[in-house]
């Protein structure tokens, strides 16, 4: 007979459904980094000079820069930059312009994933940008969304159609030399979304954007730009899976979020699924993502939600830069890990104006040998006055081989302000599990039931939909044999 | 309806229960009395699948069926069901949510269809009158931030919704005042039928004024030592569980001399 807690530890492994693999004929530049690479891929892309020098730039220092040294808590193996391909896109059958002429591979890859890139069979209220290894290869619902004068496109074809919008804010909150993975990303990017809400605008419907690595031996390095204007509004969010493969595979992002005007706000949701890796560790993706948000105006508003479920590593903070007096800051973050998965999560609120609020809510769960770390710094500078933050960090641990930890950095600079931090631990209790089941629920019922409790306060920020997807997420990602 | 034959039940390597006799037919209530450390959770724990014991000998029968095969979750479906002695909190799972779940769980393993939520909200309000219990209570999370009396009247709403055919209560009584107590046995007494049964755990004579069971049986050092009617629990009461540990050195003292 097994023992209630190696049922529990079962629970926490489960198949990964969308490891599979897609063969679409590829257009692929040769692995590995140099100037040459990237002249190429600007060249792919049809890009202005000056994006290309910028991406030089970036690449020069980056040159310059060494590997981030680990936090002692992580461990990872080698990556060899030169050992990896940096474009990889589906080969167009004719001039991609409408999606008539999407290689149908691609488009029932998607919809195996659940993401229709067919607008009449969409959820209503979700515009779709697709991207596929380093190509966006279908937005959706483009021309609706042009009528309120917002812009949802293509990175690349941001660049091609609003140059100057990209020029303004590209790397603006983001610089070129922010760190390793932030120079990398801007000397390689491919494609991401832009988004552009003029003043005014409410966006009628969520914005989203559907990231899936097909490719072997590549990277993706998507980069993301969102700009709000004055008593704008949108709510963005991102989903992202992988093919199951022993080999790491490398996503570094960039995203760059700016609330412009007065009262605008953006809401910015992730459900992130890459592959986890195998039980043994072997395989999965390495999610080292930089995000930031900066709230210019007064009285602006930034809201990160994240649901972290897959990479074998995951290393990001989505951070806000509260500029704007009277602006918001917000962070809730959902990240569970399981067999050999590693998260190092958490957020940075940065509070310049006066009366700035910032929240933080994370919540860590540790299955397997899953290590989960968050790590946060809230800083209040001089000029703060009146700022305020509260944090929660809780941990809930599945079975006894994994780690929770929680690292938060406070640099308080002002005496007018208020700061405060909660944190705890917990493990799912026998008792709880037994108590549910005393009552007819089954042990994998109870679990979800228990950690999806765990985590409501962060679900509750979640758009509709996704908050249902994110629920089914974390119960197949426990999912597995009970018994 | 339930039939445990000399069942012998331990906790790692301490047995506590040494031979238990017991029969509950449909439609009596069963109360078990005695001192602390006889056996009494031990019994609850058991009938409901508490991983904790291992049983090592001896029988249970529920309808005909080996009770001790069945799964915790299978005995509840089947309908078992036990009132904690010290409920258990789950964060952020409302009451409702939890209790809808649980009720559609036994329902689907019965074959019945599952209850939406204005049906099920009717039902829950039906017996919530039943124990006068707050509506606010329902949104809360399962247990949590309730006080001791809270919890327990929580237990036996739970069981007016779930509707059980063997029914356990584990010292409900324990913690709680006086009207709380009777708001409990109301809410117990309004289940009581022909089809149903109970085992009513207690230390205390007191709640047995409110619940009058039809067998009250003394449990001491994981026997059951002594039956009889609800005057018993009185006898009890006055003369103390000393009476009963004398009695039960005799037996023993006789069984031993006559073998």
């Amino acid at each position: 007979m097994t023992t209630p807690t190696t049922t529990i530890e079962q629970l926490a492994s489960r198949e990964y459904k969308e490891g599979f693999y897609t063969d679409v004929e590829m257009e692929t530049v040769p692995k590995g980094l140099n100037e040459d690479i990237i002249r190429l891929i600007s060249a792919k892309k049809k890009e202005p000079d000056w994006l290309l020098e910028w991406r030089l730039k970036a690449y020069r220092h980056w040159l310059t820069m060494e590997e981030p040294r680990w936090w002692p808590n992580l461990t990872i193996g080698p990556i060899d930059y030169q050992d990896i391909i940096y474009y990889a896109a589906p080969k167009p059958r004719k001039a991609l312009g409408s999606l008539d002429e999407l290689d149908p591979e691609v488009r029932r890859t998607f919809e195996k994933l659940g993401i229709s890139l067919e607008e009449q069979k969409r959820l209503a209220g979700v515009a779709v940008d697709a991207v596929f290894d380093s190509v966006s290869v279908a937005t959706t619902f483009k021309e609706e969304l042009a009528r309120h004068g917002i812009i949802f496109c293509a990175f690349s074809e941001a660049v091609r159609d609003h140059p100057d919008l990209v020029r303004k804010y590209l790397g603006s909150v983001v610089p070129y030399n922010d760190n390793f993975f932030a120079a990398l990303n801007s000397a390689v990017f491919s494609d991401g979304s832009f988004c552009y809400i003029p003043k005014g605008v409410r966006c009628p419907m969520e914005l989203s954007t559907y990231f899936r690595i097909n490719a072997r031996e590549t990277g993706q390095f998507e980069r993301t730009l969102i700009i709000c204007e004055e008593d704008a509004y949108v709510s963005y969010l991102e989903g992202c899976t992988a093919p199951m493969r022993d080999e790491h595979q490398l996503h570094a992002a960039v995203v760059e979020l700016i609330a412009v005007g007065r009262n605008s706000h953006i809401k910015y949701s992730t459900v992130q699924n890459w592959y986890p890796g195998d039980k043994e560790g072997r395989g999965g993706i390495y999610n080292f993502v930089t995000k930031r948000g900066v709230c210019r105006g007064e009285g602006s508003k930034i809201s990160w939600t994240q649901v972290e479920t897959g990479s074998a590593i995951t290393w990001k903070y989505p951070s806000v830069i509260l500029q704007g007096d009277n602006s918001v800051g917000e962070f809730y973050s959902v990240a569970l890990t399981k067999n050999r998965q590693q998260a190092d999560t958490g957020t940075k609120m940065i509070h310049l104006g006066r009366n700035t609020r910032s929240t933080i809510v994370s919540k860590g769960i540790s299955a397997g040998q899953g290590q989960n770390t968050y790590r946060g710094l809230v800083k209040i500078m001089k000029g703060a006055a009146n700022s305020r933050n509260y944090s929660q960090c809780d941990s809930l641990l599945i079975g006894n081989r994994c780690g929770a930890h929680t690292f938060p950095y406070i640099e308080v600079r002002n005496s007018t302000s208020q700061v405060e931090h909660e944190a705890s631990t917990s493990r799912i209790g026998e008792d709880q599990i037994f108590y549910c089941k005393q009552r007819g629920l089954s042990t994998e019922d109870a679990v979800n039931l228990i950690v999806n409790g765990f985590c409501k306060q962060v679900f509750l920020n979640l758009p509709m939909e996704f908050a249902v997807e994110a629920q089914k997420l974390l119960g197949v990602s426990l999912e597995g044999s009970v018994g | 309806m339930l039939k445990i034959i000399n069942l012998h039940a331990r906790v790692e390597d301490k047995e506590i229960l040494r031979g238990l006799d017991l029969e509950i037919r449909a439609g009596e209530v069963h109360a078990i009395m005695g001192p602390n450390g006889s056996g009494k959770s031990t019994l609850a724990g058991v009938l409901a699948g508490k991983p904790l014991y291992e049983v090592t000998q001896g029988e249970v029968l529920y309808n005909g069926k080996n009770l001790l095969e069945m799964d915790p979750e299978e005995r509840a479906r089947e309908g078992i069901f036990l009132a904690f002695q010290y409920p258990v909190e789950i964060p952020g799972v409302s009451n409702t949510y939890f209790l809808r779940a649980a009720l559609n769980a036994i329902r689907k393993a019965r074959g019945e269809e599952e209850l939406d939520p204005v049906a099920f909200l009717q039902l829950v309000r039906s017996k919530m009158r039943i124990l006068h219990m707050d509506e606010e209570l329902l949104k809360r999370p399962v247990n949590e931030g309730f006080s001791g009396g809270e919890k327990k009247r929580n237990e036996i709403f739970q069981m007016a919704v779930l509707e059980p055919m063997l029914c356990i209560l584990d010292e409900t009584d324990s913690g709680l005042d006086i009207d709380a107590l009777r708001t409990v046995a109301d809410g117990v007494n309004a289940l009581r039928s022909p089809e149903r049964g109970f085992l009513v755990i207690t230390h205390y004579q007191r709640l047995l004024n409110y619940i009058v069971p039809d067998f009250v049986h003394i449990l001491y050092d994981g026997r059951i030592v002594k039956s009889g009617g609800k005057e018993l629990a009185l006898e009890l009461e006055e003369k103390g569980y000393g009476w009963i540990e004398r009695e039960a050195r005799q037996t023993v003292g006789a069984s031993a001399a006559g073998a």
